[in-house]
């Protein structure tokens, strides 16, 4: 998907390039612990459980389920002036981590915690692209 | 029962809200000299300093030089958020009963308010300050991660609490309603709090037709903005025999600090760490929720009194909306809370201002919104988004 977007444009960055190179190429990194083997939140630099920084860049299946979401009446952002309400999600993915983004395609008087949601990739610029999710069928 | 750690002997406490053309610095001096005026005790008197500043970060280790502070035994410039204030009251107990020093101010001031008509809202949206200043129209993000947030629109706090509330609904069932029981109990106490900012009472009804700040918070489910500051002093229980005010003796402290990896399994903040500190803190005394008379916690949201009450087993995990939406926390209810209005409807000084309660509380100098039984007052603070947490127990009596 495409978008004519006013709202800030990430810049990847050394921690987050591998990230947003793979968005667009519409796949939804998380990190693993090569020590223990468990799934993090992409932005973790050690894991939780064992506390190793030996991480590694794994690939999400970009499904999971609405963990909570809230619709943002506050405009605290220039860009978003026109926008609001609009929501904002925290999304389980089925991997384990929860990671923060937009659900699209939903009213927002529409949104449920518990429902199924996949991954879109969001193109912003030439560079980058970043993961929405879109509300699916229960499996 | 055990035998208390410190006292608090004095209070002060500045004027509060919308206090424009003072520096943070002037308003934690003020707040110093009322506690001490308080106390009975001359600023020689004082040997230790711990400070807190707020979002404005207005404060700092210069405060000691702009006070006019000298030789003191313990000095230091804490911050662990919003559970800060009862930390302070924790570190400043264990310096006076090891001998490190006998009187500590333990001061907070804040000024976010940055001229008459700023938005409060503006004060506490600091990433979106970050994101704006790099460009107008179509902005680029912050580098990284931050940025990704910033194109989601995640902002500010108000969104975790909101986030962390919904959660909370969607699992247990609680109701937009019964986060209003909250709102209405504590305004029903800042009528009685000439302190309060908030003064008039409120009903269910207009906490519901009150805007929606971030859903399922609306307006008054929200901490105010203010400008001001508050100080306590310190001291062993042994000198507070000699104080010229009654002591808050310092009966129990402790702290959590659950940590949350952001994955599944992890209960993310609708639990919170009281889970942790209550076990410390009741243990100190042998005691259980039943024998708490009194609640001052931490209230930036209606939400976090709900899950704190929840946290402390004044009910079961799930059973807070059920619990407070009688109006058992108001004036005449079996469970009086933030009995000054808290920081939803009389000041937000972070965790001074359950503080500063409770120290009046057990102090009985509550006037007309004193509660009769104050054996044993509960004082809770958290930071972050329900990440960081410290409580201490205040009583009139030093065991």
């Amino acid at each position: 998907m495409t978008t004519t977007t006013n709202r800030p444009i990430p810049t990847p960055d050394e921690r987050s390039a591998e990230f947003f190179r793979a968005a667009k190429e519409g796949r939804l990194l998380i990190k693993r612990c090569s020590n223990c083997g468990r799934n993090l939140a992409p932005q973790r630099e050690a894991c939780d459980a064992c506390t190793s920084e030996a991480l590694e860049w794994a690939e999400a299946s970009g499904r999971g389920v609405v963990y909570s979401f809230v619709v943002m009446h506050q405009v605290l952002h220039p860009s978003f002036k026109d926008e609001v309400p609009y929501n904002v999600a925290l999304v389980e993915l089925d991997e384990g981590p929860r990671i923060i983004s937009n659900l699209v395609g939903v009213a927002n008087s529409d949104i449920r915690v518990g429902a199924r949601v996949e991954a879109v990739f969001e193109d912003l610029s030439e560079e980058v692209a970043v993961p929405k999710f879109r509300t699916v069928a229960a499996d | 029962m055990a035998q208390a750690k410190a006292a608090i002997v004095g209070l002060g406490i500045t004027e509060m809200g919308k206090v424009f053309g003072r520096s943070g610095t002037s308003l934690a001096i003020e707040a110093i000299n009322l506690a001490l005026e308080d106390a009975g005790l001359k600023k020689d008197d004082l040997d230790g300093l711990l400070i807190n500043a707020g979002i404005s970060n207005s404060i700092g280790l210069g405060l000691q030089n702009a006070g006019g502070f000298k030789g003191l035994r313990l000095l230091n410039h804490m911050n662990a958020a919003g559970s800060t204030a009862c930390q302070m009251v924790q570190y400043a107990s264990m310096a006076v009963q090891n001998g490190m020093a006998n009187y500590v101010a333990c001061v907070f001031a804040d000024t976010p308010l940055a001229a008459p008509g700023a938005s409060s809202g503006a004060a506490y949206g600091g990433a979106a300050r970050a994101a704006a200043a790099s460009g107008n129209g179509r902005p680029a993000g912050p580098p990284g991660w931050a940025g990704l947030n910033a194109h989601y629109g995640y902002f500010g706090v108000n969104i975790g609490y909101a986030m962390a509330a919904r959660r909370h609904m969607a699992e247990f069932g609680t109701t937009s309603e019964q986060f209003g029981a909250i709102a209405v109990a504590e305004r029903d106490w800042a009528v009685m709090n000439d302190r309060a900012q908030m003064r008039t009472p409120i009903t269910i009804e207009d906490h519901q037709a009150s805007r929606f700040i971030v859903e399922p918070l609306h307006l008054l489910d929200c901490c105010l903005v203010s400008n001001g500051a508050v100080a306590v002093i310190v001291t062993s229980v042994e000198r507070a025999a000699d104080a010229k005010a009654s002591p808050a003796y310092v009966l129990a402290m402790a702290q959590g600090h659950p940590g949350d990896s952001r994955s599944a399994g992890d209960p993310h903040e609708v639990s919170t760490g009281a889970v942790i500190a209550r076990e410390t803190l009741y243990g100190q005394l042998g005691i259980t929720a039943k024998d708490i008379d009194i609640c001052e916690l931490y209230d930036c949201y209606t939400y976090t009194v709900l899950v704190t009450l929840e946290d402390y087993g004044f009910c079961a995990k799930g059973e807070g909306g059920a619990f407070v939406e009688d109006g058992k926390l108001g004036p005449g209810g079996s469970l009086p809370t933030n009995t000054g209005g808290g920081e939803l409807s009389a000041f937000y000084m972070w965790g001074m201002t359950p503080m500063s309660e409770g120290v009046i509380q057990a102090r009985g100098g509550g006037g007309q919104r004193q509660v009769a039984k104050n054996d044993l007052v509960l004082v809770t603070g958290n930071g972050g988004i329900l990440d960081y947490h410290a409580s201490i127990i205040l009583s009139p009596r030093p065991a």
